[in-house]
């Protein structure tokens, strides 16, 4: 009982940084129909400028913990949101009426160059966050002790996850995106500006992914130049998971997939870790290609 | 004049869709575009609202070149369109679409007192309200898609199709309502296939082929014509 409950806490935390990531692709697919290869790598950065700045400004002794990782959060989320727009703007906005795959392959253009100019500024090797930032303390839970950093960092996600809910759902920006998803030309005549709608998605979903890329940097305390390879295709299945395009369905989707693997990792075996995500996206593929909240809505027409 | 359009020119990749048309409408006027298939009336109103790329003329509505503005800030000078197939959100309810339609006004009181007028002259929209507009029959998405396009308060409201698939007693209480909604002192320009209807409405009409304006009189004068009824209302022995 204490492994289970231990890999669902720790399931649920991955699945956290999964849904944050997840939801930059499934947002960019929504407007553009297209799949953002680069993000896996905005949340590289994400983790990489997370260090810099932690390193170079030197928060934690001045201000504590706490109001340095939430300082640290904005900043990076701004800073990748800023990326993340630029990318639009070099990487897409000049094709957007060109043929689909040509988007699809600058796209990975953009992945291999955010991957290098990574290796070219930080190096190949692996790099360090501090490790004795953040404090290494349990909480028990039903008897159950489970790491404190597990927790904030699963609450992290669900309060920025919360956030984009309320956001897309109760404000008129965030119908305005919808409205841009479902017909571009429409949300034209109603006055919206969809050029700048398509911007402002390429900030939101670069801002949640960097800000995972942080988390992960603060929690692991290892990050390395590639990891938005593994990380963006496991996000990626969960989009795919939740149904692509659908928002509450990649919150879903990240987490059920962090959870399954780490069930799969502690249950089956961790060398099988990976093989089971994967296992999952081709079994939705094959069952339910539009995902678990895919098209929901029957249209008259 | 309200809306003034010289030499208008689209082009679809190779093919010229229309050949230079001129036309001009008023305030206060229902005017109706008639034609069949292909003959350039929803490229005339797509154009007029910035959805094509105009390759030559004019298009000017009270002092402003409207062809060199993007769609959505001719939105902003209150000239919207009910497109063609009604194009409502589907997967947003009745109240989003309505509010999408106001997307331009800042006005809160505004913008209440046009939900309010449209819920009048649409009470089934009002029945509906929470209900996601994918689910609505063909005539409740029509009566959504004018609807969604009055929340702006419009002065010239661009009607594309509005009887398109629906039954004939639907079409009869639409085009009331679009009566009513000239009366209240919204400009019309309705494009139509249903050319006996639109022509009882309208004030004036124009008749296009092939991406030329071939015809342009009084609504009276139109239904009275032998070109007109034998090509358009299924007359004229």
């Amino acid at each position: 009982m204490e492994q289970f409950f231990q890999q669902l806490t720790n399931g649920l935390a991955v699945g956290g940084i999964y849904a944050l990531i997840a939801l930059g692709y499934t947002m960019v697919y929504g407007v553009l129909k297209l799949i953002n290869f680069a993000h896996g790598d905005l949340f590289s950065i994400g983790a990489y400028l997370g260090l810099t700045l932690l390193l170079s400004m030197g928060l934690f002794d001045k201000i504590g913990a706490l109001a340095s990782v939430l300082l640290l959060v904005v900043m990076v989320m701004v800073l990748v949101a800023i990326i993340g727009a630029l990318l639009e703007r070099v990487a897409y906005k000049p094709l957007r009426q060109s043929h689909r795959l040509t988007a699809v392959v600058s796209a990975l253009g953009a992945s291999i160059f955010f991957q290098n100019a990574i290796m070219a500024i930080y190096g190949p090797g692996l790099l360090v966050y501090p490790h004795d930032l953040l404090p290494r303390i349990a909480v028990n839970i039903f008897g159950v002790d489970i790491p404190l950093m597990r927790i904030v960092m699963f609450l992290a996600s669900v309060v920025l996850m919360a956030a984009l809910y309320f956001f897309i759902q109760k404000t008129k920006i965030g119908t305005a995106i919808r409205a841009v998803a479902i017909d571009q030309g429409a949300a034209r005549l109603m006055g919206i500006n969809v050029d700048r709608v398509i911007m402002l998605v390429f900030c939101i979903g670069p801002a949640l992914g960097g800000s995972a890329g942080l988390m992960v940097g603060l929690y692991y305390g290892q990050i390395n130049f590639n990891m938005g390879w593994m990380y963006g295709l496991k996000a990626f299945t969960a989009a795919i998971l939740g149904g692509i395009g659908n928002i509450p369905g990649a919150m879903l989707g990240g987490l059920l997939l962090g959870v399954i693997e780490a069930m799969g990792a502690a249950y089956i075996s961790i060398a099988w870790k990976d093989a089971l995500s994967f296992g999952v996206l081709i079994l939705i593929l094959i069952a339910r290609p539009t995902g678990l909240l895919g098209e929901r809505v029957a249209e008259k027409v | 004049m309200l809306l003034s359009i010289k030499n208008l020119r689209v082009n679809y990749g190779n093919v010229e869709a229309l050949h230079g048309i001129s036309l001009q409408v008023d305030a206060g006027e229902i005017v109706t575009i008639l034609g069949a298939n292909g003959a350039g009336k929803s490229t005339t109103l797509n154009a007029i609202s910035g959805l094509v790329h105009i390759t030559d003329g004019s298009i000017d509505f009270q002092g402003t070149a409207l062809h060199t503005l993007p769609a959505h800030e001719i939105v902003k000078f209150k000239i919207t369109q009910s497109p063609e197939g009604r194009r409502v959100f589907g997967t947003l309810t009745v109240e989003e679409n309505l509010m999408l339609g106001a997307f331009t006004s800042a006005n809160p009181e505004r913008i209440a007192a046009s939900k309010q007028w449209i819920f009048e002259l649409f009470p089934r929209l009002e029945e509906r309200r929470k209900q996601l507009a994918g689910t609505l029959s063909g005539g409740e998405q029509q009566m959504l898609a004018i609807g969604r396009a009055l929340m702006s308060n419009p002065k010239i409201l661009l009607l594309d199709e509005p009887s398109l698939g629906l039954a004939p007693i639907l079409v009869k209480s639409i085009f009331e309502t679009v009566k009513t909604i000239n009366k209240a002192g919204v400009t019309v320009i309705l494009v139509e296939q249903n050319a006996k209807a639109a022509l009882k409405l309208a004030h004036r009409g124009y008749v296009m082929e092939v991406g030329n304006i071939v015809l342009a009189d009084s609504a009276e004068n139109l239904l009275k014509n032998k070109q007109v009824q034998r090509a358009y209302l299924g007359g004229g022995h």
